[in-house]
């Protein structure tokens, strides 16, 4: 272990005699692994919320299909699927999305009766009649809106449409505050000139989550003009989606960890002059293959560790202060009017791990050979400089 | 095939570990052939120098192959969401069966790899160098079997469908569901016990006898029980541990105490059992390659560790298992 140690210290002050070689490949080094450390870290951390958002929502979510595109449902297929045994509440939702020509955003706009209690209200009151709405934090932080102004829209008709922001709401994640304006359900019916008796969709409460499938199945046989979608469907969707999308990003970042792997196997292949005199004197005072092989070993680990932390430290500054500019028009989704969020930090070790896989051992392995090669030289030849 | 981050780290681990084993096999078929301690040539020194090459690579290799089977348990119950009707890696692993395969060679590799690495340092140290045919030969045997973890892996993962339904622990490991799984899961909790703790005393003390005595055939005998102990711990694990660790007088799964809701105590948990398993194993084979003087040394300059390590990590194991049954609320027989 001493050994060990001792091989270590007289690694870090070699490095150091040789400072810019080295310092050139841990800049290299740490971009690469800041690279992937950033699609791996935010995807991470777009799954988790869009998982923290999505795991809260309905147990299923009945659409109405026609022609093989979604259509408005009509509102009393809720009595029926009422029926089926095992099922808690059900409601037909009003809700539709509407772009926001003067700020140039998108809003998520939904219909709310009852369930305005689950909205908690950092100022102001929930809509009281069809002429006020309630909007996220976020909203009101990226229009500058606050209670008691008017919200200037244009309805389904063409019209202009003004309604007084009667309160602001929080959410836990950002996601649900930032693009959200509530209405009364007959308010947004209007709003966007959709006809009476008709809904978006329906959510489904299931008391018991195992019965989901069966549920979903019962409502599929009652109403075949439907599509159940149940929430586990949706967590798999996005899961997927997710892994996907990062997965490719990785594959398509494999060439340059290619590239960085032959930019490491020339700089252990070239040694200097200097350096094989080194490896000749340590070997003529009585170090043998292995020491000096242990050496090189080390000179490796300690440029991979050092730019492993310098690439990690990179990548969550990239993701988690500055918002990663650079890879979220691909990972965030394709909407090019996407509402602004800032991203929950979260690192844990599997991302560690699989980091490493992918940089770490390349490196190691690229320079195996070269070391060795190093590590073989005859010491006579080393100093005369052969 | 399921792009996943943790799934293209394994199948890059797994490639760049067999193209090194490639290399260093065949560098080894030259030593096999060529090797000759008592010639001074030019080729018989390469030869030498060679063999530092292959250490470092074979070394390098056992230290990915222990991180990628530690990194294949995780990464199979992290994507088990996406496959309807699992509920951790047992699922992901029924959705496309080969999985178990992957799972047995990464047993084998990590039981392989480390007693190559430890024959070798030991090799190294003796001037004669006595091992190094054998070694070479056993590299032989190591290379197709990283061969096999890489196809595997690859018609493992490329052959995961998430629209797949799977069946997962529950039924798999359910009592009288007619499989293997399900035979060892209805094995009777009580007599499972008793037999595995007094295999595991048994085992204990000849490995404190081991520690007092220098008899070889001790060391034969702690070898035998390793191979004994190891499946009879896993069994153990599913008949009557895992009952302990869930609280639950019906769940067998051997695989879901590796989730953060299990405090990810299954990870300590095998890490305690694979490697008391693989020091137990140690002295046995050392005794049995120690033929020279040179070997039978150095073998018994580091025996004390080897049987050491053997009683900390198995006795780790068997503390992590135990507690749950000691001084958990969970009661499986009425008091």
């Amino acid at each position: 272990m001493i050994r060990l140690l001792k091989i270590l210290e007289f690694a870090l002050s070699s490095l150091a005699r040789r400072k810019f070689k080295n310092f050139s490949i841990i800049v290299v080094y740490s971009f690469t692994i800041a690279v992937l450390a950033s699609v791996l870290l935010l995807t991470h951390s777009l799954k988790k919320m869009a998982m923290d958002v999505l795991v809260d929502g309905p147990d299923i979510v009945v659409q109405r299909l026609s022609g093989g595109r979604h259509d408005l449902i009509p509102a009393d297929y809720s009595g029926i699927i009422e029926k089926i045994p095992g099922v808690g509440r059900v409601q037909p939702r009003v809700w539709g999305y509407y772009y926001d020509s003067l700020n140039h955003t998108n809003y998520t706009m939904l219909g709310i009766d009852e369930e305005r209690q689950r909205f908690v209200m950092v100022d102001g009151k929930a809509p009281a009649d069809d002429d006020q709405c309630m909007i996220g934090q976020g909203v009101a932080g990226a229009q500058h809106a606050e209670t008691g102004m008017d919200l200037l829209l244009i309805d389904g008709n063409g019209i202009g449409y003004s309604c007084e922001i009667s309160g602001v709401f929080k959410a836990a994640s950002d996601l649900w505050t930032n693009d959200l304006v509530l209405f009364t359900k007959d308010a947004l019916r209007r709003f966007f000139a959709m006809p009476d008796g008709l809904a978006t969709d329906i959510t489904v409460e299931v008391f018991n989550a195992r019965e989901v499938p069966q549920v979903a199945q019962k409502i599929k046989r009652l109403l075949p003009d439907t599509r159940p979608i149940t929430i586990d469907e949706i967590l798999h969707t996005y899961e997927s989606i997710f892994n996907w999308r990062s997965g490719l990003m990785l594959t398509i970042f494999t060439s340059s960890l290619i590239a960085f792997s032959i930019l490491a196997w020339d700089k252990a292949t070239g040694i200097s002059g200097e350096e094989k005199q080194e490896i000749g004197i340590l070997k003529a005072i009585g170090w043998d293959t292995g020491d000096v092989l242990t050496l090189k070993l080390c000179e490796g680990m300690v440029i991979s560790a050092t730019s492993f932390l310098v690439g990690v430290s990179m990548a969550y500054a990239h993701v988690f202060l500055l918002d990663a500019p650079l890879f979220v028009p691909v990972l965030k989704g394709w909407s090019v009017l996407f509402p602004r969020f800032h991203l929950v930090p979260y690192i844990d070790a599997y991302q560690i791990i699989v980091l490493g896989f992918l940089t770490i051992l390349p490196y190691m392995a690229s320079t195996v050979l070269p070391s060795w090669k190093a590590a073989i030289t005859d010491p006579e030849n080393a100093m005369r400089g052969v | 095939m399921i792009l996943h981050p943790g799934i293209l780290a394994l199948l890059l681990g797994a490639f760049v570990s067999l193209v090194l084993i490639f290399f260093a096999a065949l560098a080894g078929v030259k030593i096999i052939v060529h090797w000759d301690p008592s010639s001074s040539s030019a080729e018989q020194l390469l030869l030498e120098r060679t063999t530092y090459l292959i250490s470092t690579i074979v070394g390098l290799v056992l230290c990915f192959s222990l991180f990628s089977g530690l990194l294949f348990l995780y990464t199979t119950d992290d994507i088990h969401p996406l496959f309807i009707g699992a509920m951790c890696a047992t699922g992901t692993l029924n959705a496309n069966p080969i999985g178990w395969n992957v799972l047995l060679i990464k047993g084998i590799i990590f039981f392989l790899a480390s007693l190559w690495v430890i024959f070798n340092a030991i090799d190294q140290h003796c001037e004669d160098t006595p091992l190094v045919r054998k070694k070479y030969a056993a590299l032989l045997i190591l290379t197709p079997l990283l061969a096999m973890d890489l196809v595997l892996q690859f018609r493992f993962f490329s052959g995961l469908h998430p629209e797949r339904i799977t069946s997962c622990c529950g039924s798999l490991f359910a009592t009288g569901s007619g499989t293997a799984a399900g035979e060892l899961a209805g094995l009777p909790p009580a007599t499972t016990m008793v037999v595995f703790y007094a295999t595991a005393f048994i085992w204990l003390c000849t490995v404190l006898f081991c520690l007092g005595k220098r008899a070889g055939w001790l060391r034969l005998l702690l070898f035998l029980e390793s191979l004994l102990l190891l499946p009879l711990s896993l069994i153990s694990v599913i008949s009557f541990i895992s009952l302990y660790v869930y609280q639950m007088p019906s769940h067998h799964c051997p695989f879901d105490m590796i989730q953060k809701n299990y405090s990810f105590i299954g990870y300590p948990l095998y890490i305690g059992l694979f490697v008391g398993i693989l020091f137990g194993l140690v002295p046995g084979i050392g005794r049995v390659l120690g033929k020279t003087t040179s070997l039978k040394r150095e073998i018994e300059k580091r025996e004390r560790k080897w049987l050491l390590s053997a009683f900390v990590f198995f006795s780790l194991f068997l503390v992590l298992s135990s507690w749950p049954i000691l001084f958990g609320k969970f009661q499986l027989f009425p008091q």
